[in-house]
């Protein structure tokens, strides 16, 4: 079983990394990189959305600071466009996740509904000041990154830009998978259990949350900066896009809220349709009515994405095959999360 | 000096718009425990129902309102039946993904059938003014002013003096309790969110008269009247039209004294700073356990 999952992987990631070579058309490859930015993005939303049951619907901030943050530094360093830009992606992702932190902290003193309105309200601050702040944004004007070098015809450009977000991709999901199986991960799904009980059972909800939130900031900073790259400039409502915060929660929820490949399934399944959307009805309503609809369908009929239902199908089938000669343990699930993390605590002390 | 107290004024007049839709807003949390993302969308639609009574059936905007506020009552109606009563889990942040789709649409449809131009409602009263005590009042102010507090006290008959709105506060207060004790909330919850869209069409018959909007001005409503209940302490009515008029006061004089451009940066910075202080808004009470 373990070995058959471990080449399917395997399998997965060598299409990956083959996926230029099978499919060079750059129109397609354009999606594909679009799609790894929201995987990419979308798993480092759900490390503290996903994880702790905060819905933060104001990560576009981070977003376009990661954008404004290569932007600016490559004007400021006069950058040739290349390769070199690209070393500038963790500096935009870090500047973002600095940012993060006092915002976060401000933001993490509320909860629930009055959390999810706080990070709306940031988002809008970050969108107006983009406009305002004239002297260094330019302001509705927007600002171009480094052009990139001549000699790259769209057909290279569109590969090295797929073989960087799918770097980042693969680091998001890394870091996603190792949260996951941590004894801070676990604090994290404590909390999203029961905050209260979390706190009392000796997990430091505060600063837990905040970690998670800067470390999701990291990775959307440097997806912005990587979509205002491969743009070539950056304008205030595509930096700051209040459409960005609601697909990637959408994505999240349609492949499944807090699993480890929830987020990147649902970017391959609505950001191609989305493209596509945009692509055939950009210029009219219909594009967001069909966008809108097909939000409405995952939420009402899928409400706990692919992946939970999937595997709950999987369980119980296996489970019906296993029932003559039950000698497998029962699960263990009665244990919620919040008492192994307590467990846990127990054991780190002694 | 005189320039400050005219911004006063302007503030407080349409804070009293503002007031309106919010009250709508919070009412809506208050009963359901959700957040109605759409509400934004719900008042340009409101705004362009009056656009359309005005246009081809020559009616005047509040003789209009008699018909919107029922059509848009019965809208709410179908959205909670269609798409909140269906969300059975994770409630709470379902429902704000499940509204932001109905705002999409909503968008959707207003683009397509109106462009995405910009329009403005016409009426005598729109760009004629009064003066009074020195200053100019436009009369559509004053109105639409007038209105939302018509309005809001009717409102406030329905909460305070009714059966129903004994059963609507009884669902604020304790949603499983009053289920024990024979409410409906089901009916009063769908009942609720007719309230609430109904009072958007008054709001986006001013908001319409007031300035001029396209299909894409939801964005900028929203984010507002989220400000307000936030600030106000969500649930809270009365926190509502305190937080609506004093948002609007200081973004206005925040207009005159300092710049347009800052003023509603500012709106949204008072948040934030407010909220370091007290995080349960103005008029809110303290978040308990979940359970």
């Amino acid at each position: 079983m373990k070995k058959a999952k471990a080449l399917g992987l395997l399998a997965l990631l060598a299409f990956s990394l083959a996926f230029p070579l099978l499919f060079s058309n750059p129109a397609i490859t354009t999606i594909a990189v679009f799609t790894l930015l929201f995987a990419a993005a979308g798993t480092g939303w759900n490390i503290f959305s996903g994880y702790t049951g905060y819905i933060a619907l104001g990560h576009a901030a981070y977003f376009g600071l990661g954008a404004y943050a290569l932007a600016l530094l490559c004007q400021d360093e006069h950058i040739p466009g290349g390769y070199i830009p690209f070393l500038f992606v963790p500096v935009a992702g870090l500047i973002a996740a600095a940012s993060a932190v006092p915002l976060g902290a401000i933001a993490l003193r509320t909860r629930r509904h009055t959390f999810v309105v706080i990070t709306i309200a940031i988002f809008f601050i970050f969108q107006l000041m983009a406009y305002n702040l004239r002297a260094i944004t330019n302001g509705s004007a927007g600002m171009s990154l480094p052009l990139l070098p001549p000699d790259w015809n769209e057909y290279f450009l569109n590969d090295v830009f797929y073989y960087v977000t799918l770097v980042l991709t693969l680091l998001a999901l890394t870091l996603s998978w190792w949260v996951r199986n941590s004894k801070y991960g676990l604090g994290l799904l404590a909390i999203r259990d029961d905050e209260d009980r979390a706190l009392g059972l000796g997990v430091k909800t505060g600063s837990y949350k905040l970690v998670a939130f800067v470390i999701s900031a990291f990775f959307v900073g440097m997806a912005g900066a990587i979509y205002a790259y491969f743009l070539g400039s950056i304008y205030p409502p595509f930096a700051f896009d209040a459409l960005f915060d609601v697909a990637v929660a959408l994505m999240a929820f349609l492949g499944g809220l807090g699993t480890l490949s929830g987020p990147i399934l649902g970017a391959l399944i609505l950001e191609p349709a989305q493209q596509y959307l945009a692509l055939q009805y950009g210029e009219n309503g219909w594009y967001l009515i069909l966008y809108g609809l097909l939000f409405l369908m995952v939420i009402l009929f899928l409400p706990e994405g692919i992946v939970p239902t999937l595997s709950k199908k999987w369980a119980s089938w296996k489970a019906a095959r296993s029932t003559a000669p039950s000698r497998e343990p029962p699960p263990d699930d009665t244990t919620t999360s919040s008492q192994k993390a307590a467990l846990l605590a127990e054991q780190g002390k002694g | 000096m005189n320039i400050i107290i005219a911004a006063i004024i302007t503030g407080v007049l349409t804070g009293g718009v503002y007031a309106l839709m919010a009250s709508g807003l919070t009412l809506i949390f208050g009963v359901m425990d959700i957040i109605n993302i759409a509400q934004g969308a719900l008042v340009v639609l409101g705004a362009y129902l009056s656009y359309v009574l005005e246009q081809y059936l020559h009616m005047d905007l509040f003789v209009g309102l008699l018909l919107t506020m029922p059509l848009m009552f019965l809208l709410g109606v179908a959205i909670e039946w269609a798409f909140i009563r269906k969300l059975k889990r994770d409630r709470t942040m379902l429902s704000i993904l499940v509204t932001f789709a109905v705002a999409l649409i909503i968008e959707g449809v207003l683009g397509q059938l109106f462009t995405t131009n910009y329009v403005q409602l016409h009426a005598w009263y729109i760009n004629a003014s009064f003066q009074l005590a020195g200053f100019y009042l436009p009369y559509i102010y004053v109105f639409a002013f007038i209105l939302s507090g018509v309005l809001l006290s009717s409102l406030y008959l329905l909460l305070y003096r009714t059966k129903f709105g004994r059963s609507l506060r009884a669902s604020m207060q304790n949603r499983t309790a009053a289920e024990l004790i024979g409410i409906d909330v089901e009916k009063v919850s769908a009942l609720t969110f007719g309230i609430g869209v109904a009072l958007t069409a008054a709001g986006g018959m001013a908001f319409g008269a007031t300035t001029s909007f396209n299909p894409g001005s939801s964005y900028d409503l929203i984010s507002r009247l989220l400000v307000i209940i936030v600030l106000g302490g969500m649930g809270s009515l009365r926190g509502a039209l305190i937080a609506s008029l004093v948002m609007l006061v200081i973004e206005d004089v925040t207009a005159v004294v300092w710049s347009p451009v800052w003023s509603s940066t500012v709106f949204f910075v008072l948040l934030v700073v407010l909220l370091l202080f007290r995080p349960q808004g103005l008029f809110g009470q303290l978040e308990g356990r979940k359970q």
